[in-house]
């Protein structure tokens, strides 16, 4: 296979250099969100609702307009009107208008000319409240009980007779399970449910924005796509999008909620109304409660199996609880439910449910890991009790190339058997397990994204290299696109230089979501430097007067391309740079384009755990992430996103979870009741890079951020459930839980 | 706010009686420094006892009893091995607390003060039958650890009185203690349960213990029955299953998102016997 053949020939790619941007991070030279400032700028503070659902009676600000420093007040009322769709929806959520939706919603906001300043005039905003009735459950919601959280919500997909908090609802699949069920052996039909847990960044949203009475802004923030800010900004404050440059902070972490817009539309608000640069820094606790967590399920899911291990049918009802908001990813969790697998029968259906709590926002692959817990551990059962292997039952009923796909396409090249046979053949999956100790398989499907990408690349006349890409760097990109720069043009690593430009400076670029980044950026990148070579050629071929054609790249040098060309000593890209001015002006490369072809996903994770039958308490003493790559182009990342997957994973499945008491308030809004794993709860995380290449990618390259955290919540369940010797179908397995598991048991 | 450093505990005791508004004594300041940043607290009058002499000293009396200053930090508590070699388990309990950069401030003091029922170095406080000397208004006392917390955020302590120095008993022959707390994670949590023991033995039989538990009840627990259930045994299984019932019994939990009153209850009894086991084996070499 002549592609696989050229992934061998990389001199760049696959090796482990230093990340360039690793001295300004260690050192604290790298701004980050709230490392901005400007003369006479403003510090905000935002109100918010201490209830889960209320009517907003009354608002008054006239105390704290008046109180000293203050210089700005907003309420709904300073921002656009007459929205439609989704910008109405993230208008309302950062800005309450009729009713507070949900303990912690935005409800006004405040700029003075301290922070303790504005702290102090919050407290004398006196805002009317008429509490109504609440529901923070999904299965609660769609009771006919249930409070309504917007009439007329639910779009067309929904069936009649459905709850009004049932907004959306999926339905996709092939054959007959009934048919499946009834050539079973056996059959196992369960329910999960998984609680909300949040992206836990450490770096709080923070932003400077500053915008005039001209119309024209800046906006400095902490975000993984600057230009979609730049429109929803545009549209909530009604400006025109090019009159607001966006420039992307470093960024501590996003892991997908950072692709959603919080509170930079109110600080542009303020300024608008104070004519003063202001800067709202997010406390923790409202990172908490007003910025989205990702969605809580409850899933039922139905297998039949033979004895032999085959699969004849599948079904599954996934409901997703997004809060107060459409668009919970339930036809993601319906869809990558069954993906790993080949299916004659299969059919799953989602359920986008609105409750009374924050709008949820993308955490890595969202919905794919609750639809993996409920899945794979049905498959474990039924391993369990048919006394099967669980990777020879995965492997025989495994999706390939050319089956059809749970959801309909057939899959492409990919690499799912070649993770499950690399995990076969890992020393920890034969390894002998401690006394008391489970183990635990599962499998894990994310799609990957392409998405809009503009790349440039400038030549300095030393030869040297500047990249501008517009996808904020949230996972070491940047050394990934210096190296694929440096491969095709022949340069050392060091010679690029690569910078997350503005909007200003770019054409569009899609958010750093989707684990499009390395795919989309690195493939504009490679094409944008096959359009600096064309021009380098041509400099080289004007030289020695030959045509363009004639003339080679290789090595960082123009060279002829045969004997027939001429006899010319190879022209290195110093050469060429230096004395560009004079043949013809500056040499830039660029690509835009919308790819097509971003590669699937599979993951298989082994993980070994023990149960403390006394406390409940679990420790996960091994783990093992196998996933393709497609390519790896700095393995040290790639192996980074898998690690940071598993650890992710841990955290959700043991101790992670939104708790809300009987009045719909959230509380545990901070790191110390929500449970973030910290490094002494890890094992170490081993890893292992396949590499099935992904022929829509010149290197062939798979996104990899997100499959990552697909698996490890089945995969430390099931570990759990066999260490304790009972299944754990609710996460978190928080202590408490395992331990009435073991007492309803005995 | 007024930040004092007064030189010796009488004017540290004189400024706090004096104050009107709401005082705090700064020792390593990871509880104060907390709550002042979560607007939880903002104290008019921080009176910091770090510029006192001898607040950092750790001395071992001729009697074998020891004298920890009250601003002795986790971190300088875990260097002492002297100390470590006869109070493991006081040691380890301060140590749990906090990360690294919390140990180098924490002490022993701010933690009985701050009174928390959830307070790790406490429980193993009063398992070893600990003092405090506290300096006031009308002169000094020294009073049992057991009775510095009167409630959650609440103490014994009258206006104006300040913690000096911690006491610990002299060790004396085949003693040894322990203190356990149950986390969901490893680190970086609040006591779910805490259990300390302190015991002696004479050849294997247990000749003196006390049991203490935290964040079962509004205050940390000295448990006179749960002591009682070990001494005269030698650890047996029968000695342990009357500890964990005496320590269940003990328990005033409430139910909170930290844990149930069923969990709290359940492990306290499980801590317990597994700190009477480390504590009976450390009495043993
Ligand atoms: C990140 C973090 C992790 C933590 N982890 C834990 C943990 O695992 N376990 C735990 O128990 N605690 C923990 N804590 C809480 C805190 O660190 C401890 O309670 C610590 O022992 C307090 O000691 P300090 O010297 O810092 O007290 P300070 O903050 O200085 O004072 C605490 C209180 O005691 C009073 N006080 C201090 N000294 C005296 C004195 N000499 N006389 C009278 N009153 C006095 C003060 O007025 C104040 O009310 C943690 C705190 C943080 C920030």
């Amino acid at each position: 296979m002549a592609f696989d053949e050229e992934m061998d020939e990389f001199k760049v790619v696959g090796t482990r250099p230093d990340r360039p941007d690793g001295i300004d991070k260690v050192t604290g030279r790298a701004r980050f969100g709230a490392d901005a400032t400007a003369p006479g700028m403003l510090h905000a503070v935002i109100i918010r609702s201490p209830h889960a659902h209320a009517r907003i009676v009354r608002i008054d600000a006239s105390k704290a307009e008046a109180a000293h420093g203050v210089k700005a007040v907003v309420t709904r009322a300073d921002f656009a009107d007459g929205l439609e769709g989704e910008n109405w929806n993230i208008l309302e959520n950062l800005m309450a208008g009729e009713r507070a939706l949900y303990d912690g919603h935005a409800v006004a906001a405040i700029a003075a000319t301290s922070s303790l300043a504005a702290r102090d005039a919050a407290r004398l905003v006196e805002v009317e409240y008429e509490v109504l009735p609440h529901v923070t459950d999904v299965d609660e919601a769609m009771q006919e009980a249930a409070p309504v959280i917007r009439e007329g919500a639910a779009d067309g997909s929904v069936p009649a007779g459905m709850h009004p908090n049932v907004v959306r609802c999926h339905d996709s699949g092939h054959g007959d399970p009934e048919e499946g069920f009834a050539e079973a052996d056996l059959v196992i039909e369960e329910r999960f449910t998984t609680e909300a847990t949040h992206q836990g960044y450490i770096e709080p949203h923070a932003c400077l924005g500053t915008l005039g009475p001209d119309g024209r802004g800046e906006l400095w923030c902490c975000t993984q796509g600057h230009w979609n800010v730049q429109k929803v900004c545009a549209a909530l404050l009604d400006v025109e999008t090019s009159k607001l440059r966006v420039t992307a902070s470093e960024i501590g972490g996003g892991f997908g909620g950072k692709t959603a817009v919080f509170i930079e539309p109110v600080a542009l608000a303020l300024s608008r109304k104070a004519n003063r640069p202001v800067k709202l820094v997010m406390p923790r606790a409202d990172v908490f409660r007003a910025t989205g967590p990702t969605a809580s399920t409850s899933m039922d899911v139905k297998i039949g199996m033979k004895k032999d291990g085959t699969i004849t049918g599948a079904s599954g009802v996934f409901r997703c609880q997004g809060g107060a908001f459409p668009g919970a990813p339930m036809e993601f969790t319906a869809m990558c439910a069954f993906a790993p697998y080949a299916l004659k029968h299969v059919r799953q259906v989602g359920y986008d449910v609105m409750t009374n709590r924050p709008k949820q926002a993308a955490y890595r692959a969202p919905g794919s890991p609750m639809a993996a817990f409920a899945v794979e551990s049905v498959i474990d059962e039924l391993c369990n009790r048919l006394g099967l292997d669980p990777i020879d039952v995965r492997l025989k009923n495994a999706s390939r190339e050319g089956t059809k796909a749970s959801f309909g396409p057939s899959w492409d090249r990919i690499g799912l058997v070649e993770t499950l046979e690399a995990a076969k053949e890992h020393p920890h999956f034969s390894a002998p397990l401690a006394e008391g100790a489970g183990r635990g398989i599962s499998c894990g499907f994310w799609f990957n994204h392409a998405g809009e990408t503009a790349v440039q690349l400038a030549l300095s006349e030393d030869g040297t290299v500047q990249l501008s890409v517009g996808t904020p760097d949230i996972g070491g990109s940047r050394a990934s696109m210096c190296m694929m720069a440096a491969e095709e043009l022949g340069i050392p690593y060091e010679d690029v230089r690569t910078t997350i430009a503005d909007t200003a400076t770019l054409g569009y670029n899609e958010i750093s979501h989707g684990s499009r980044v390395t795919y989309a950026s690195g493939l504009a990148t490679i094409e944008a430097a096959r359009d600096t070579v064309k021009k380098l050629c041509k400099r080289a071929a004007d030289k020695w007067g030959i045509d363009a054609e004639a003339v080679e790249w290789r090595d960082g040098c123009a060279i002829p391309s045969g004997p027939n060309a001429g006899d010319f000593d190879p022209m290195p890209i110093k050469e060429i740079a230096g004395r560009m001015g004079q043949t013809g002006g500056p040499i830039v490369g660029h690509f835009e384009a919308t790819p097509e072809g971003a590669g699937v996903s599979f993951a298989t994770h082994i993980v070994d755990a023990e149960v403390d039958r006394e406390t409940g308490a679990t420790t996960v003493t091994r783990y093992t992430v196998v996933q393709d790559a497609g390519k790896a182009i700095h393995p040290s990342y790639v192996e980074g996103q898998y690690q940071g997957g598993a650890a992710q994973g841990i955290g959700w499945a043991l101790n992670e979870e939104y708790i809300y008491d009987e009045d719909g308030r959230l509380l545990n809004a901070g790191f110390l009741d929500y449970r973030i794993p910290v490094a002494s709860d890890l094992p170490m995380i081993d890893t292992v890079i396949v590499e099935v290449p992904n022929p829509g990618h010149p290197y062939g390259v798979r996104g990899v951020g997100e499959t990552s955290i697909c698996p490890p919540l089945a995969a430390i369940a099931n570990a759990v459930s066999n260490a304790a010797g009972v299944r754990m179908q609710d996460l978190p397995m928080r202590p408490s839980r395992i331990l009435e598991a073991l007492k309803a048991r005995s | 706010m007024r930040y004092h450093t007064p030189s010796s505990f009488e004017d540290a005791s004189a400024i706090a009686a004096a104050a009107t508004g709401v005082t705090r004594f700064l020792a390593g300041g990871t509880d104060v420094l907390v709550q002042l940043r979560s607007d939880l607290v903002t104290p008019d009058d921080l009176i910091d006892i770090k510029q006192i002499a001898g607040v950092r000293d750790i001395t071992r009396r001729d009697d074998g009893s020891w004298r920890i200053g009250a601003a002795v930090s986790g971190a300088e508590l875990a260097e002492h091995e002297a100390l470590i070699a006869e109070w493991p388990g006081v040691v380890e309990a301060l140590e749990l607390i906090g990360s690294t950069q919390i140990q180098a401030r924490c002490t022993l003091a701010g933690n009985l003060c701050n009174g928390s029922p959830a307070a790790d170095s406490v429980p193993a406080m009063i398992a070893a039958g600990a003092t405090v000397n506290v300096v006031g208004p009308e002169g000094t006392r020294e009073i049992a650890v057991e009775d510095v917390p009167t409630g959650p955020g609440m103490t014994s302590l009258r206006p104006g009185e300040v913690v000096s120095a911690v006491n610990l008993p002299a060790r004396g022959e085949s003693g040894g203690d322990a203190y356990l707390r149950f986390i969901p994670r490893t680190e970086m949590d609040i006591a779910v349960v805490g259990a300390g023991v302190s015991l002696s033995r004479d050849g294997d039989t247990i000749t003196a213990a006390r049991v203490a538990l935290g964040a079962v009840a509004p205050t940390v627990l000295l448990v006179e029955e749960a002591g009682a259930a070990l001494v005269g045994s030698a650890l047996d299984d029968m000695a342990l299953a009357a500890l964990a019932k005496a320590a269940e019994a003990a328990c005033r939990p409430i139910s909170d998102k930290r844990g149930t009153v069923e969990f709290r209850t359940h492990v306290a009894g499980v801590l317990a016997r597994r700190a009477a086991r480390i504590a009976y084996d450390r009495a043993g070499v």
